[in-house]
């Protein structure tokens, strides 16, 4: 498990990653080591590029909701995150 | 624009599904047609519409007209390129309450008599075949020979098929005005034909003065991707009740699965408008509605918004054949909101009489003259 210096505890892909409060599930996709945060319809992988919720291209699925804008999400306690 | 290849037999206006479709009818026929469009292929209510192919019973001559065209859908569906998205998804028609139910049951019984399979679903056959609907629905009817398309790509293939067989087709170019086997262009140039079939949808009104065709405007979102979400095109049976206002504005649940997963969302009907802008109450209205018969859309994303102008009749039929009052110009419009279903039945019916051969089903019902109100 990696350790960041607080307190928000959530799950990406599986594994556990602890993260700032405030801090965006984009950003604790990144910190989880992943950057293809999903497969593009021609099967390229696609991650966050504009980080200000234009680009549409950081959806992931946050608690079972598909097509999550990861960077305009703050982490929750107990979030689970599923990119593809 | 001066034509200097020789006049065509046919020179049709309007490049939707029906246009394109009576082009390569025309071409297999072997007439030569040119094709006039004013904007481009399959953009007007060709692309605004689901492409829902379905058979219909609110009359026997729209059950004949659309269980015609199914026929030849699933005739041409394994040649279509896959852009054109062809799924044979079937109808799932709702019913909510007792009240909608018996609707099952008499549509069961009209699709039966006339050799349309159709499978009656109780309230628990329902949610096993639909589990996102409400819990406590009280059944649907199953038709499964309906299907999907995407018509704009349907139109293109269409044209470019007849384009292979010598049509023209010229985008861009804004028809003025429609004369005996003459149209004039909004340059002042004009198209001599044998005969000009006025397919222009909405527009057709305006280019053959006394058509009665009204614009009936209608909204459709799409959502991203969520494959499997629904298995069939889902059809409130309230729909029979709203849709048949020919007054007022009415909303009806109304979702498509598409190949690609997305989910398209419908529909509204609002008379007397001419503004496409998104009416924003009337589509909180439908998508409210959407909602109430499947919670689960509330929490899914839409990406695209749109509105479209179904060519509405009177009687809810197409107008085909010969313009009253010419001897040359003929009509291939109002289909309202079944242009996609339709499209490949009129360029039949249309061919058969110009070339007086004979047609699979009855002309009469469809015929312009009924539209025109008589002189006073």
């Amino acid at each position: 498990m990696r350790e960041a210096a607080a307190s928000v505890l959530l799950t990406v892909n599986g594994e556990a990653i602890r993260v700032k409060p405030g801090v965006t599930v984009a950003a604790a996709i990144l910190t989880a080591g992943q950057t293809a945060f999903r497969t593009s319809v021609s099967n390229q992988p696609r991650g966050a590029l504009c980080g200000m919720g234009v680009c549409m291209e950081c959806r992931v699925t946050i608690n079972g909701r598909a097509h999550q804008k990861s960077c305009q999400v703050p982490c929750a306690e107990g979030m689970v995150i599923d990119s593809e | 624009m001066t034509e200097t290849s020789g006049q065509p037999d046919v020179l049709i206006v309007g490049a939707g599904i029906v246009g394109a479709a009576c082009a390569l009818e025309f071409v297999v026929s072997g007439l030569t047609v040119t094709v006039v469009e004013a904007a481009v292929v399959g953009g007007g209510a060709t692309a605004a519409g689901m492409g829902h192919i379905v058979v219909m019973d609110d009359s026997e001559a729209q059950f004949q007209l659309t269980n015609y065209s199914e026929g030849l859908w699933q005739e041409l569906a394994p040649q279509l390129p896959a852009d054109c998205e062809y799924l044979p998804c079937g109808t799932m028609w709702v019913a909510a309450d007792e009240e909608e139910f018996a609707e099952v049951l008499r549509k069961h019984q009209f699709y039966s008599t006339r050799n349309v399979p159709s499978q009656i679903l109780n309230g628990p056959d329902l949610a096993e075949a639909e589990p996102k609907l409400r819990p406590g629905l009280a059944g649907g009817l199953l038709v499964p020979g309906d299907g999907v398309v995407y018509a704009p790509c349907v139109a293109r293939y269409l044209l470019e098929e007849a384009e292979k067989r010598g049509a023209r087709v010229c985008a861009r170019q804004q028809v003025a005005a429609i004369g005996e086997g003459v149209v004039t262009l909004s340059d002042g140039s004009s198209l001599s034909a044998g005969l000009v079939v006025n397919a222009a949808g909405t527009a057709a009104r305006t280019l053959v003065p006394g058509l009665d065709i009204q614009p009936r405007k209608g909204h459709l979102l799409i959502t991203d991707r969520y494959p499997g979400f629904v298995r069939h095109q889902l059809i409130e049976l309230g729909y029979l009740k709203s849709a048949h206002s020919l007054t007022s504005d009415s909303v009806a649940f109304n979702v498509q699965p598409r190949l690609t997963g997305q989910l398209l969302i419908g529909s509204s009907r609002q008379y007397g408008l001419e503004d496409p802008a998104v009416d924003y109450p009337i589509l909180s209205r439908m998508l409210r509605r959407a909602v109430e018969y499947m919670p689960e859309l509330a929490q899914v994303s839409g990406i695209r918004v749109w509105t479209g102008f179904r060519a509405a009749t009177a009687d809810k039929l197409p107008l085909i054949g010969r313009a009253p009052g010419f001897s040359r110009v003929y009509i291939a419009s109002g289909h309202e909101g079944l242009g996609i279903t339709t499209a490949l039945g009129t360029a039949k019916l249309l061919v058969d009489q110009i070339l007086d051969r004979p047609s699979a089903i009855p002309r009469e019902p469809y015929l312009v003259e009924r539209n025109f109100p008589p002189h006073a």
